[in-house]
């Protein structure tokens, strides 16, 4: 293989994990900056989608897409669930019994998924391939894989339409509305925990997605699959700024080069501790991520 | 229009509220002055839903709305216009104005934002920036005119003319008398109880959470207590 397709196949899986970790990373970043909470079970969300189509496609036959979409909406619906039952009660609590509680919740799941489905992972690799096994593209001596070219499309197409509803719709207003003030927002007429409820549903369905991304390159679930997945996603969404919606999408990416480019020059054994090294190194160095806001505290 | 009676409300231990009764009639201008601290933008969040009474009731249009939700109490026409104006700073004017507009139904959407723009034109010149970007007097503007966009019969402005300069304070007191013409109720509170008092029909006097005093707005501007300690003479 030449130097040149070597640096191109290299980026191409750089944007794949990046897209993947970027999907998850908003999920993060959006609830932060609605309710200041680091939700550490929102990868454990992506785990649960990910068995939620394993159930579908290996026990029910279901068709693929039928498949894909029940997982999505699992994952929809437990991030709403949990909002409701573990988050919504600690509104007014310190931020920190929030922190608790979402590492609770992320212990139940994890564990509670080893009870009920064992600790071995559940294979997959037979009926994925009715999702990846479409065609692959070569040029110039690189093929960019079916998986690799529908991760990175699937995932800007997300981003596009998540931008879209942030940006221009009245729900997506509201979210940034609470987000920045949430006694003024209330004062506006904006539910407040309708809105909370509305962006756990939203950076859920991007964990779903997430989930089917990653079952796309590893197909396999397992209980713990989503606790290194969410570390690394919740690595990007600090690297770009947590809160930050394009933040997110910028970290993701970031810290999927970093991996791939570790990899690419024989040190793929460090890569987990090359994203924890960034980490540490935005925290020492500019702790508001690449596009964080500098907030200022009310008194 | 608005009857609060006994209020109580705390912050943790602390009594922040003491048995608080005022009226507020349809179309009057009623003022409550005091000092930093008495107490009075307690009372507005408490009306509008944001704080909560253990004691007394609470109603609107001979609705209560003591328990009610702060985005019912919103449908119901009562908007609030919080202290330091509390606009969205990273969202655009526009955007802030139909957050105002939340409420109300989309197809009347450009008509209101139409009518803001005619009371307040430099909103108009300046709907597309950030509204961090704005001046301290443009943000008053925007935080009234985005109140003004729920079609509220009662207005309750908290602080509109704080750090302000003297001949932006006379601005805003002169919409505040333009809207109270076109047959909005106004509820004002004010550390400036002199420019208060010149617009008021009738005003109470809290200190440390109590109303020690209430009246005409005349009563209360030739009364030398409120003289001394408030209008500086």
């Amino acid at each position: 293989m030449s130097l040149f397709s070597t640096i191109v196949s290299q980026l191409v899986n750089g944007l794949q994990s990046g897209s993947i970790y970027a999907l998850v990373a908003l999920g993060y970043s959006m609830v932060y900056g609605i309710i200041l909470l680091l939700n550490f079970a929102h990868g454990d969300i992506i785990m649960v989608g990910a068995y939620a189509a394993w159930m579908c496609m290996v026990n029910f036959h279901l068709h693929p897409v039928v498949s894909i979409l029940i997982a999505i909406l699992t994952s929809t619906l437990l991030g709403v669930v949990i909002e409701k039952v573990a988050y919504t009660p600690l509104r007014s609590a310190p931020r920190l019994s929030l922190l608790i509680t979402a590492i609770g919740v992320s212990f139940l799941l994890e564990n509670g998924f080893q009870l009920i489905f064992g600790a071995g992972a559940k294979d997959m690799s037979s009926a994925m391939t009715a999702v990846t096994g479409g065609p692959s593209i070569s040029f110039g001596g690189t093929t960019l894989s079916f998986p690799a070219m529908l991760t990175i499309i699937v995932s800007i197409l997300s981003m596009a339409v998540l931008t879209f509803l942030v940006q221009k719709t009245k729900l997506g207003k509201a979210m940034r509305a609470v987000s920045e003030d949430m006694g003024a927002a209330q004062l506006m007429g904006i539910s407040v925990n309708a809105t909370v409820s509305f962006t756990f549903a939203v950076g859920s369905a991007l964990a779903g997605i997430g989930a089917i991304l990653y079952l796309c390159a590893y197909p396999q679930a397992n209980p713990t699959m989503g606790s290194m997945l969410g570390l690394k996603a919740f690595v990007a969404a600090v690297l770009g700024g947590i809160g930050s919606i394009p933040g997110a999408m910028i970290g993701g990416f970031v810290i999927g080069m970093a991996e791939a480019l570790v990899s690419a020059v024989g040190l793929s054994v460090w890569k987990d501790g090359v994203v924890f090294a960034i980490l540490i190194v935005v925290l020492l160095v500019k702790p508001t991520g690449i596009l964080g806001r500098n907030i200022t505290e009310k008194v | 229009m608005l009857k609060v009676s006994d209020i109580n409300v705390y912050y943790g231990n602390i009594h922040a509220i003491k048995d608080i009764s005022f009226e507020v009639a349809k179309g009057e201008i009623v003022s409550l002055i005091g000092a930093n601290g008495a107490g009075k933008s307690t009372i507005l969040k408490t009306v509008s839903g944001l704080l909560r009474t253990k004691t007394g009731s609470i109603t609107f249009l001979d609705g209560d709305i003591r328990t009610a939700a702060p985005n019912h109490i919103v449908k119901l026409g009562l908007a609030h216009v919080p202290e330091g104006r509390r606009i969205f700073l990273q969202m655009t004017v526009q955007e802030n104005l139909e957050m105002g507009a939340y409420t109300q139904k989309p197809t009347a959407l450009s008509a209101d934002l139409e009518n803001v723009y005619e009371r307040f034109p430099r909103l108009r010149e300046r709907r597309r920036q950030v509204a961090g970007t704005l001046s301290g007097g443009e943000q008053q503007m925007l935080a009234m005119g985005r109140a003004l966009m729920s079609h509220p019969t009662l207005l309750m402005l908290d602080e509109p003319s704080m750090g302000l300069a003297p001949i932006l304070v006379e601005q805003i007191f002169d919409i505040i008398q333009e809207l109270h013409r076109a047959g909005t109720t106004i509820l004002l509170v004010e550390q400036n109880a002199q420019m208060a008092l010149s617009i008021a029909d009738r005003a109470y006097v809290l200190e440390t959470g109590r109303i020690v005093m209430s009246g005409t707005a005349k009563e209360m501007r030739e009364d030398e207590r409120v003289q001394k300690a408030y209008l500086g003479m």
